[in-house]
């Protein structure tokens, strides 16, 4: 009888019962096409009590206890969380076992990948991890997909739940990829003052060995336009074939060969060689470049599903970027052609500077040394 | 320059899909690690294996493994669970309880005992509605069953409704034992304005009753100090905390009520000695931290933290059973006090309790918005609830008032 009055205690002091935190495994998953990768934290207490930890009763889990178990604990977990992707099963397996502390006790990480078979647009994810021995148990799902994240929580009453993959729209992957690709010429100071070179003469015409202004402004717009142009063709050229993997040339000779070009270049402004036909010098050391913007584009992680999309998304960014340069330096370099500032300081004084920067980045890339790393 | 850079964004962009695996391991803290070796201890169990509780949660554990149907052996699984729980405030074992029950768990109308066992687990999950229904069917189909009429009161008394508590306790009356009654009624009397009677009739109860059991002292000396505090009895109150303190039980009630004294007393220092073993205790550990930040102590800021993370883990899992909690926690911790207004009122729709009711007119008066409160100072009007620290609350709140 007196649990009757226990009970009543009990129930009056109710609120104050959930004094701990309830048991959660916390279930992260990432799906990209039919990749799927996550990590799942789960109690060492609740494993304990499913599969037993505690082997020498000593009431202590150690992480020596927990790896005696970790195939039992791959086992038992994975045997209870079942993805689907187009009614087939997506086997997964585990990559990795750790530890972690959670702010309830400690959690065993297990790290797992796996694939599907189909890119489905949807995933089926059945959790009935602890279903039968606490239906009071909750697993927290983060999905990742396409940069967006969503949550879920799986209760015995809502063990099975579908996700739609939104598929990311072709144009925001588009415009990502753009602008990855002004982004990258904005902060390459090697294509910037490659181009630059290039574009210093563009105002100034060379005859009887030495630099006058140009008489108007059309001559200097349309050296500038086939210099760009033959530019842009070529990398566009080098760019597609490196990302479609039909060349592969390793990033060393690469930088190496970009730095060469700088240096060429702007020597060729103060030593002048090549006049009247820089758009073919443009166009040389463009294929050259083209090489430099792929690796960058490797690294951005290429979209299997939708590989012309980034390829030609980040080309246009990089071109984007490069009228913006241009649109910025013509103007002025039009109006300023005829000072001695610009003849001098600018062109000779910039294009010196040019080449001595540039051939530092050639020593430091062709032998892999650092001198003015920033 | 070139070739660092491209390394750059190339590391960068390694560095973020490592970054994205990594907070996708949800919780704010460190990054999962390998033990530096197999000896590190990573987790403290409650119970061990060897304990006599755990060797008979075992032996019943197997005999309803080999007869999942025996509902003798469920119930009284369920039953040691959920004792296990208050004592130790773990939700699990109610977890594991309901999995006893399983079998009834769905059912209509199961047999009485689980019928009962059902309705307790629902209520501790705040399942107030659920746990009523079963209880109501159960004191139909046996009104002498004094254990469904003590949660029907319990129940009634958290919700407020003090009408239909009474009924209970009277109900009580007639099948339990004196004592059951009259601390039933002095624990309703003493939340409705007359709490000096009520100290007198469970002084007396209990007197008469001869029951010394640890339990019962515990319960009964605790329900006195908060009547003393009540009465405006500081000294009172804090003999009978002391006397429940020093009985041989573990009790987190009674360790929240007395640290509430303290902290309400103006003595932090004497409540960490209280409260520093029980870190996993949300309840206690909110307790400590309000100490420790009052000492301005060392350990305040990580344990605040450490509340922190729990809320938001509460969150996540989308439960909202520790509001009251998350409430005191925002308005005198972090001093969040229009979240800390929120969760009070959300709280107050639940249950209302004076705990409750303290803290929605506190943080209403810290947002100075007097119609916040409303709820709980028509409480305070119905019940003649007497607590002076409430009723100076509600004072302050009122003189606001245009």
């Amino acid at each position: 009888m007196r649990a009757a009055l226990i009970a009543v205690m009990l129930a009056l002091a109710a609120q104050d019962a959930l004094a701990h935190k309830p048991s959660d495994s916390y279930l992260a998953i990432s799906v990209e096409g039919t990749a799927v990768s996550g990590q799942w934290d789960i109690a060492l207490r609740d494993l304990d009590f499913a599969i037993g930890l505690d082997d020498n009763g000593d009431g202590e889990i150690t992480w020596g206890e927990v790896r005696a178990h970790q195939a039992d604990i791959v086992a038992y977990s994975l045997a209870r969380l079942k993805l689907r992707a187009g009614g087939a099963d997506c086997p997964v397996h585990a990559t990795d076992f750790l530890a972690d502390d959670h702010s309830d006790g400690a959690y065993s990480v297990m790290r797992f990948e796996g694939a599907c078979k189909v890119d489905a647009g949807a995933i089926e994810i059945a959790y009935s991890l602890f279903a039968d021995l606490d239906p009071q148990h909750k697993g927290l799902l983060r999905l990742e997909h396409g940069g967006g994240t969503r949550t879920g929580i799986f209760s015995p009453e809502r063990a099975t739940q579908s996700f739609e993959l939104e598929k990311i729209s072709a144009l925001t992957q588009f415009f990502d990829y753009a602008r990855e690709g002004v982004w990258h010429i904005w902060i390459g100071f090697d294509h910037i003052l490659f181009l630059l070179s290039l574009l210093l003469p563009a105002v100034l015409a060379f005859g009887g060995g030495r630099w006058s202004a140009v008489e108007r402004f059309a001559p200097a717009f349309w050296d500038v336009f086939k210099i760009v142009t033959s530019f842009t063709v070529a990398h566009s050229i080098t760019l597609s074939l490196a990302a479609l993997g039909v060349i592969a040339l390793p990033s060393r000779l690469v930088e190496s060969a970009i730095a060469t070009s700088v240096v060429l270049a702007a020597l060729n402004n103060v030593f002048p060689l090549v006049h009247g036909r820089r758009w073919m010098v443009a166009f040389f050391f463009g294929l050259v470049h083209g090489f430099g913007f792929a690796s960058v584009l490797r690294d951005l992680g290429l979209p299997q599903n939708a590989l012309l999309i980034a390829l030609v998304g980040f080309n246009l960014g990089v071109e984007v970027g490069q009228l913006a340069i241009v649109s910025a330096f013509l103007p002025v370099a039009y109006l300023l052609r005829a000072t001695w500032f610009y003849r001098r300081l600018v062109f000779f004084g910039g294009s010196l500077a040019i080449a001595v920067v540039a051939g530092i980045w050639l020593v430091e890339r062709a032998f892999n040394m650092k001198i003015i790393t920033p | 320059m070139s070739t660092t850079r491209t390394y750059t964004i190339g590391t960068v962009t390694r560095a973020l899909r490592v970054l994205a695996l990594a907070t996708l391991a949800l919780a704010a803290h460190a990054a999962p690690y390998v033990p530096k070796d197999d000896s590190v201890v990573l987790e403290h169990l409650p119970v061990r294996p060897s304990d006599p509780v755990a060797r008979e949660l075992r032996t019943l554990r197997a005999e309803l493994a080999a007869n999942p149907l025996g509902r003798d052996t469920a119930v009284r699984l369920a039953e040691r669970y959920f004792a296990l729980a208050n004592a130790e405030g773990d939700p699990r074992y109610v977890g594991y309880a309901q999995a006893a029950l399983k079998p009834w768990w769905d059912m209509a109308a199961p047999p009485l005992d689980a019928l009962v066992m059902r309705a307790i687990l629902k209520q501790y999950s705040h399942d107030f509605n659920g746990a009523m229904q079963d209880l109501k069917a159960a004191t139909r189909e046996d009104a002498g069953n004094a254990r469904a009429w003590s949660w029907r009161a319990a129940i009634d008394m958290v919700q407020a409704d003090y009408e239909q508590a009474r009924k209970d306790c009277l109900a009580l009356q007639d099948v339990a034992s004196d004592l059951y009654a009259a601390g039933c009624l002095a624990y309703l009397d003493g939340t409705t304005g007359k709490a000096a009677a009520a100290y007198r009739s469970l002084s007396e109860a209990f007197a008469r009753s001869g029951d010394d059991s640890p339990e019962m002292k515990v319960w009964v000396l605790t329900r006195l100090a908060e009547m003393s505090l009540r009465m405006g009895n500081a000294k009172q109150a804090e003999r009978h905390f002391r006397a429940a303190y020093l009985e041989p039980i573990n009790d987190q009630f009674l360790l929240g009520a007395y640290s509430d004294f303290l902290l309400d007393q103006g003595r932090p220092g004497e409540v960490i000695p209280l409260l520093v073993d029980w870190l996993k205790s949300d309840i206690l550990l909110l307790r400590l931290a309000i100490a420790e930040k009052a000492l301005k102590a060392p350990k305040a800021n990580e344990h605040i933290e450490a509340l922190r993370s729990r809320f938001e883990a509460a969150a996540l899992r989308g439960d909202k059973l520790h509001q009251q909690e998350e409430a005191r926690f925002n308005l005198t911790l972090v001093g969040n006090k229009e979240k800390a207004l929120a969760l009070a009122q959300e709280n107050w729709k639940l249950q209302r309790e004076p705990r409750d009711a303290r803290i929605l007119l506190e943080a209403a008066l810290a947002m100075k918005n007097p119609d916040a409160a409303k709820d709980a100072l028509e409480w305070l009007d119905r019940t003649g609830h007497e607590d002076p620290g409430l009723r100076a609350t509600a004072q302050k709140l009122r003189a606001l008032k245009p």
